[in-house]
């Protein structure tokens, strides 16, 4: 079959739709050897491509398929192109932000040796007071010194033809190039190109220069040394030997882009102006930025206004004299734009060039006229929006009499007032261009099938098409909108669309949430996905939408997409259906041309998933237009309903400030002054966020219930919980509250509820498959059933109201098991994992346990991202404010950070302790003593610790010394902390495992929790070192071949620390045993935990089977080794797994992961499979003699009798 | 010489003792062994329309529900390009079990109604199949489906299957019908030439500590011979079409006994699967020793010398319960 990566780009089309992701990598793969790659947002989807490309066998330049290969992070990527082009291959790299900080030192080596090499950066945001995933040149500002030559494109055409110009130009100039283009704005852009066909490369490409690069290659043949040490007396000249090459450089560039134009026809001066001639203000700006800039220059210019644009493509070498002479004569001010933040430099790096640049010439040359007044400012930080007003609201500063010299642009600055107005009167866009939006749900296949209507328009029409998609910071039930634009010229806008002509609602519950006419043009068609009738429509739209389309006289059309999608078989996807409503609702296509382009499109990418897929998706073609009516609009509003606030009153001051304006989508408009300066924000806030994203929601029946609480245990989102309360708390309860008395020995005399946040439940089902409580009348009725939300959401949402306020369980008096850890409250809820989430019950179990003096430091990955993403976030804190306090350093250092915080609690633990002893006779001998020697080894131990520290308090208050106000400050410290190091395997496998290593090493007192899903999970599923062997990854498509690195036995064999490999939803006491241990082990621990995850490919209501098939099969052992138990003679190995009793095979079909290695290639899966089944019983046997082995000196010696 | 040769769906076959449809045909080794252990053909594992769909739309879910959801994993599976799902691993060991192999191979098809999924008849045909097993057995749960539309839909399978290919059809049949003579009598003019008596099912087992029914499927053992030799017995000689019995074969006694009842061929499966394919050198052993022993110089000979038709005493068949037998008076004496 065709896959449709290899669709569109292929050598022979005349054009094709694609991302600037895709089309990068389509030359760099082609003129690469050797493509070393890390996956990092945004910049994955380029090593993917390559990856799938050389899976498919499709050949380079020189006939061969290019060795792709995965490494263990970034800097391991850049050093394995290191050596590939010291050795004389050609290579090529993807990367961006922190990866491309962590290439930093090999890239000053790169260029200090003067290798050719052209590394893709799809540039973001560095992260400082926060991460970001989005687009500005942060990242690739912080090479500026590395000596990499630097080159920015601006759109996808560009992007595409840049990187064969800085491949073609770093092998003639031997300087190796930095290509970059703006993350997510230009990489994930789709727009419709003309791809460069393998001749066009091969005639560019410089045939002697090759030559040359592999006679420098390293050999024994004609062996030469190089990274040799220096002195000072040879250091400086040495590095100054390069210049000539620099030198050269600028000339061997433009000639390249002057060849690139001759074979093409698209040509590229390094420095553009746009605008008008006689251009008195400029802009100078580099990236997608400048071709709105550009776009509304000549805009204003063709109105007669005096300004211009200068597009800045070649960074690095900065070419004075060439910019120069493209800026207008009779230019008199500029302002340069750079997408990046330089703290306390004079300017930002654009600026800085163009004023040394300007400068330099005002006495270098003959100057006739006043000096140019130059400012600068920044700009569209983070992938923030920069429109045409904000182009507009430049010009206008450069023309007042005193343009501010540092500014931003795009955000309300009203701390340091550098922040330009922005008017709202900005040029509208051409009325030729049809702007079109789409607001869908991640899961419905929105996204994709705008995808797809892209590529049918741009491959079947003369259209120029341009796609931009935004997606929710949520995992579950994530929003998706997408932009298309569809113009007769081509598409110069690079900026969410602002006013359309078409807007389709795909999911009818968002009518109620967001404004989704907001950006309705009048006269703009609305198609709507409703469970309504034409007729009966009109009657369930919210009173503001139905005043919008009255207001702009909106023409409505509507489908149930999702009636006829569960008719079709297809699920929730509706993706084909609304696609072929759009098709038939404009006239790009003929209806009948559109279906039958759009029947290709389905085969191409669902053909790999069988017929029956294909089949429906035709049907849901040929049936949809008929399923689609016009809907009749009255005169008149008749609708009550109003938009519900998004936050309730009684929320925090901060929460509805700040919070509430970005659930509303309006984080754009909050002023500077609304946020923290360092990054620092307060917990507690998903439970502000009420989503109410499932359709269904489990129903407690306590009568079937048997009270083992498993229920809230997998609940990833803390979305079901459980309580014991006295009945007394019970008396004002709601009518439809259900409790019953408690069944344990803990509480006697307690009632006990189970209660379900309905808003906050995702609807995964994962409680009620693990529930095992059957109606023993009637097994088919469990004691939690799905039913659908809206039947109780208005009962439910008051019960579950009504159940936070009933009192917590004593903590002192429960039982700590499975059971009782979940009478203890979560303190990390309603997170934005994916519904059904492997990771999030292990978390929240820790933070029942421990989160009121634990330190969590998160690697970054997904759960970095559901921890910490806003707009809301899911840590939280108990009735006395405490609870889990959370931080994100970086994916590689995640260990290493957690050590610090040991370190640093430690001291302060310390100094407490000392500045007690010190204070012993004025607080009290007894007390000191008691502080100082509690063993803090229990709940109860805890809470007594606790009000020792209280009474202390009270105590210190009388005092007025020094040191008395310091341990006043400090007495929590007295009060034991832990320090829990959370990441995935891709961090404690991979990049993160030299840290990790060491930090288990070090004999302190951590607990590092492993979320092992597999793969990269955050990043899109590819291969970690914790894939095992026979499954399909990003990376590993045919099936990993090597089996998966055994951490639980590297860490046993420092013999030191505590490891348990766990898996919660298979054997949860053994697991909630684990965290105890680990908790209490007075020095390093690791936890492994088995996380199912959607990467696995099955519907993960069924985790919990799929949990048990993995333990019994041998393929998760778990196990528990604890070296305290070698001081009671006991082993320190626990096998708690007994011998594997389900073949592997009976696990691995249950997920697509395997499935598809098998479709593949069944020979070769059941030889992976059988290699694995003897992996899993060697394993088993090993860890069986492990078992068995005590401390030796617990062995009788043999020398005696 | 002992003549094993038979004939079944119009293929000759070096034996009436063939590895009936399981898993042993998914591996070349195990058919080839199979093959040299003379085996007289080979049935394939069923290509199961449920499976097969199930698999298409569990994977199709599971892998691009989540895509194009959040900005950082646009997709979470690679796609490599002969990634397919359907049936063409199926029909690729097909092609490669008929390079292989010198005997006849028979693939199986499974599947309940007469839908799109009977393209694949056409396919195996195309990938080289020598004949196909049609096994369209289901439960009916459905109060208001009568015996007559269950026996219309197999007819209409079976005439559906027809049309498609011209190899031969086997059609694999439950034993529970009212009046198994007079459908099988449709079904061979639906175009069936062979019958397979019987399937064996999945049947339901409690679990009493979870309350939940557990599937299973057990190997099967001699006492479900019978069942096979009073049916084959009765069909004998009475219809165009060839017959196979499988189900309760484990010696060469069980396969002569099915040979006398009236089958053309005797599937063996548990016991293979029990003992390994090497086991069927041992039953063609014992089978020639028996029809040595016994005065029978082929296949041929034995063949339904104990069918209704042949056998002394037809009664045996016909009767359905005990009762006492005057055996010394009979109607045919009036």
């Amino acid at each position: 079959m065709t896959h449709p990566v290899l669709q569109g780009a292929g050598p022979q089309a005349a054009t094709a739709t694609v991302d600037a992701n895709e089309a990068v990598a389509s030359v760099a793969y082609r003129l690469s050897e050797v493509i070393a790659i890390y996956p990092i947002t945004p910049a994955s989807p380029m090593g993917e491509w390559a990856d799938a490309w050389a899976a498919h066998g499709r050949p380079n330049l020189w006939g061969a398929v290019p060795r792709i290969i995965e490494m263990q992070s970034e800097a391991g990527a850049i050093a394995a192109v290191h050596g590939a082009i010291q050795s004389g291959a050609l290579a090529t790299s993807f990367t961006a932000s922190q990866g491309l900080l962590l290439m930093i030192p090999n890239l000053y080596k790169i260029a200090g040796e003067l290798t050719p090499f052209c590394l893709h950066v799809a540039a973001r945001a560095v992260a400082t007071h926060a991460l970001s995933i989005f687009g500005d040149h942060s990242d690739v500002m912080a090479c500026r010194a590395t000596g990499f030559a630097m080159l920015c494109s601006a759109s996808v055409q560009e992007a595409q033809d840049l990187a064969c110009v800085a491949h073609l130009a770093t092998l003639r100039s031997r300087i190796p190039f930095l290509h970059f283009f703006d993350g997510f704005r230009t990489s994930h852009e789709i727009q419709k190109i003309v791809p460069l066909r393998d001749e066009d490369l091969e005639s560019m490409l410089d045939a002697p220069s090759l030559a040359a690069h592999r006679a420098r290659a390293l050999t024994p043949d004609r062996p030469v040394i190089r990274g040799t040490s220096h002195n000072p007396d040879t250091y400086f000249q040495a590095r100054e030997a390069v210049n000539p090459y620099y030198q050269a450089l600028l000339r061997i560039v433009a000639e390249e882009v002057e060849r690139f134009a001759a074979r093409t026809g698209r040509h590229y001066p390094l420095y553009e102006f746009f605008g008008h001639p006689e251009a008195q203000r400029v802009l100078v700006a580099m990236g997608s930025g400048s071709e709105t800039a550009a776009e509304t220059a000549e805009h204003l210019a063709a109105r007669g206004e005096r300004v211009g644009v200068v597009r800045v493509r070649m960074f690095l070498p900065f070419d004075a004299e060439g910019f120069l002479r493209v800026l207008p004569p009779s230019t008199e001010a500029v302002a340069v734009l750079d997408r990046t933040k330089e703290p306390g430099a004079i300017g930002e790096p654009l600026f800085q060039q163009v004023a040394t640049a300007l400068y330099e010439a005002s006495y270098t040359t003959q100057q006739t006229k006043p000096p140019i007044k130059l400012i600068g400012g920044r700009f569209g930080l983070a992938g923030k929006e920069f429109t045409p007003a904000m182009v507009q609201s430049v010009f206008e500063e450069l023309a007042a009499p005193a343009p501010r010299p540092r500014f931003t642009v795009g955000i309300t600055d009203d701390v340091s007032g550098l922040s330009l107005p922005v008017s709202e009167q900005s040029p509208e866009e051409p009325e030729d261009v049809f702007r079109a939006v789409f607001y869908g749900l991640g899961s419905d296949g929105t996204v994709s099938a705008n995808k797809s209507s892209l590529k049918i328009l741009g491959e079947h029409t003369p259209y120029f098409v341009q796609g931009a998609f935004v997606y929710d910071s949520k995992k579950a039930g994530a929003m998706t909108i997408s932009h298309l634009r569809i113009s007769p010229h081509p598409i110069r806008s690079a900026y969410l669309i602002r006013r359309a002509q078409f807007i389709a609602c795909h999911q009818f519950s968002f009518l109620a949430r967001y404004d989704i006419l907001r950006l309705a043009q009048p006269g703009a068609t609305l198609l709507l996905n409703a469970p309504y009738g034409p007729e009966a429509l009109w009657d369930h739209l919210p009173a503001p939408v139905q005043q919008g389309i009255l207001d702009k006289q909106l023409r409505v059309y509507a489908i149930d997409a999702h009636q006829l999608a569960r008719e079709l078989g297809l699920g929730v996807r509706i993706n084909t259906i609304m696609q072929t409503c759009f098709f038939a609702l404009t006239d790009f296509l003929p209806f009948e041309e559109a279906a039958k382009a759009m029947k290709e499109q389905i085969r191409a990418s669902y053909g790999a998933f069988g017929d029956n897929v294909v089949e429906r998706n035709f049907q849901a073609v040929e049936r949809a237009r008929d399923w689609l009516s016009a809907v009749p609009i009255p005169s008149a509003v008749t609708s009550h309903t109003s938009v519900p606030e998004l936050v309730p009153a009684q929320a925090p001051e901060f929460v509805r400030r700040v919070t509430a304006a970005l659930l509303a989508q309006t984080g754009d408009q909050l002023p500077v002054s609304a946020f923290p300066p360092d990054g620092t924000w307060p917990t507690g806030t998903a439970r502000w966020e009420k989503r109410r994203i499932a359709q269904s929601i489990p129903i407690w029946d306590p009568g079937v219930c048997i009270q083992c609480n498993k229920c809230a245990l997998v609940c990833p989102h803390a979305a079901i919980r459980t309580k014991v309360f006295p009945p007394e708390a019970a008396v004002s309860a709601p009518a439809h509250f259900r409790s019953v008395p408690y069944k344990g020995t803990d509480f006697p005399g307690f009632v006990y509820s189970v209660q379900v946040a309905p808003e906050d439940c995702t609807g995964c089902e994962l409680c009620v498959q693990i529930c095992p409580a059957k109606d023993r009348r009637n097994p088919r009725h469990k004691a939690l059933e799905m039913e659908p939300l809206a039947d109780h959401l208005q009962s439910e949402r008051r019960n579950y109201d009504f159940f936070l306020s009933l009192p917590e369980a004593d903590r002192t008096r429960v039982h700590l098991d499975v059971k009782g850890a979940q009478l203890f409250q979560p303190l990390f809820e309603y997170s934005g994992a994916c519904a059904g989430c492997g990771e999030t019950p292990y978390i929240k179990l820790l933070t029942q346990l421990f989160g009121d003096r634990i330190l969590i430091a998160n690697a970054t990955g997904c759960s970095s991202i559901y921890g910490g993403n806003l707009p809301t976030t899911p840590y939280t804190t108990n009735a006395e404010g405490r609870g889990p306090a959370w931080s994100n350093s970086l994916f590689e250092d995640n260990a290493e950070f957690g050590l610090g915080m040991r370190l640093a609690l430690d001291h302060l633990s310390n100094r407490a302790q000392h500045l007690l002893r010190m204070m012993a006779t004025e607080v009290g001998e007894r007390l000191v003593e008691a502080l100082l020697h509690s063993p803090q080894d229990n709940e109860a131990a805890i809470a007594a610790q606790r009000a020792r520290v209280a009474e202390l308090r009270q105590r210190l208050a009388r005092l007025r010394s020094s040191p008395a106000r310091e341990l006043q400050l400090l007495a929590d410290y007295l009060v034991r902390k832990s320090v829990w190091i959370v990441g995935g395997d891709g961090w404690a496998y991979d990049i993160g495992f030299a840290g990790l290593d060491h930090v288990l090493a070090s004999g302190l007192d951590v607990n590092v929790l492993v979320l092992d899903t597999e793969v990269y999970s955050n990043t899109g599923g590819q291969q970690s070192k914790a894939t095992p062997l026979g499954a399909a990854a990003k990376f590993a498509s045919a099936g990993k071949e090597t089996p998966k690195k055994d951490l639980g036995l590297i860490a046993m064999a420092y013999g030191n620390i505590y490891v348990a490999r766990i898996a919660l939803l298979a054997r949860d006491q053994q697991a909630t045993h684990a965290f105890l241990e680990a908790e209490s082990f007075p020095g390093p621990s690791l936890l492994l935990a088995y996380s199912h995850c959607i990467a696995h490919g099955y519907d993960l209501r069924f985790a919990g089977d799929q949990q048990r098939r993995a333990v019994q099969s041998g393929y998760w052992p778990v196990y528990r080794f604890d070296p305290r138990r070698l001081a009671q003679g006991l082993e320190p190995l626990q096998l708690d797994t007994p011998e594997p009793k389900i073949p592997l095979a009976d696990f691995a079909y249950q997920e697509a992961r395997f499935r598809m290695v098998e479709q593949l290639d069944a020979a070769r899966f059941r030889k992976l499979l059988a290699q694995e089944q003897e992996e899993i019983r060697r394993r088993f046997r090993l860890y069986q003699e492990l078992s068995r082995l005590r401390s030796l000196a617990s062995e009788p010696s043999r020398e005696e009798p | 010489m002992m003549k094993l040769t038979t004939n079944y769906l119009g293929l000759t076959l070096p034996s009436p003792l063939v590895a009936g449809a399981s898993p042993l045909a998914d591996d070349l080794d195990t058919a080839r062994r199979l093959e040299d252990a003379g085996a007289g053909a080979i049935v394939m594992h069923s290509l199961f329309e449920e499976q097969i769909e199930l698999e298409e739309l569990g994977t199709v879910h599971g892998m691009n529900v989540h895509e194009e959801c959040f900005a950082e994993a646009l997709s979470y599976f690679p796609r490599p390009a002969d990634f397919r799902l359907g049936p063409d691993q199926y029909l690729e060991q097909v092609r490669r079990l008929k390079q292989a192999l010198q005997i006849p191979v028979i693939a199986s098809l499974n599947g309940t109604t007469a839908a799109g999924w009977l393209r694949y008849a056409a396919l195996l045909q195309q990938a080289g199949a020598d004949a196909i097993e049609v096994n369209a057995y289901r439960i009916v749960t459905d109060f208001s489906e009568s015996s007559a539309q269950v026996e219309d839909n197999l007819v209409e399978i079976v005439r559906a299957v027809r049309a498609r290919v011209h190899i031969p059809i086997a059609v694999k049949l439950s034993p529970f019908f009212s009046a198994l003579p007079h459908m099988s009598l449709r079904l061979a003019e639906a175009g069936a030439d062979g019958l397979v008596l019987f399937n064996r099912f999945y049947q339901p087992d409690f679990d009493l500590d979870s309350l939940e029914v557990v599937p299973h499927l057990q190997l099967s053992d001699r006492s479900e011979l019978t069942l096979r030799l009073r049916w084959l017995a009765i069909l004998y000689g009475r219809l165009p079409v060839a017959l196979a019995a499988t189900g309760g074969v484990h010696t060469a006694t069980d396969a002569v006994k099915a040979l006398m009842a009236g089958a053309d061929i005797v599937q063996v499966v548990s016991a293979l699967l029990r003992y390994g394919a090497g086991y069927l050198t041992k039953l063609h052993a014992d089978l020639r020793a028996w029809m040595e022993n016994a005065g029978y110089e082929s296949v041929e000979k034995l063949r339904g010398c104990l069918s209704l038709q042949r056998c002394p005493d037809p009664a045996a068949f016909e009767r359905a319960q005990y009762m006492r037998i005057l055996h010394t008076w009979h109607p045919s004496s009036l």
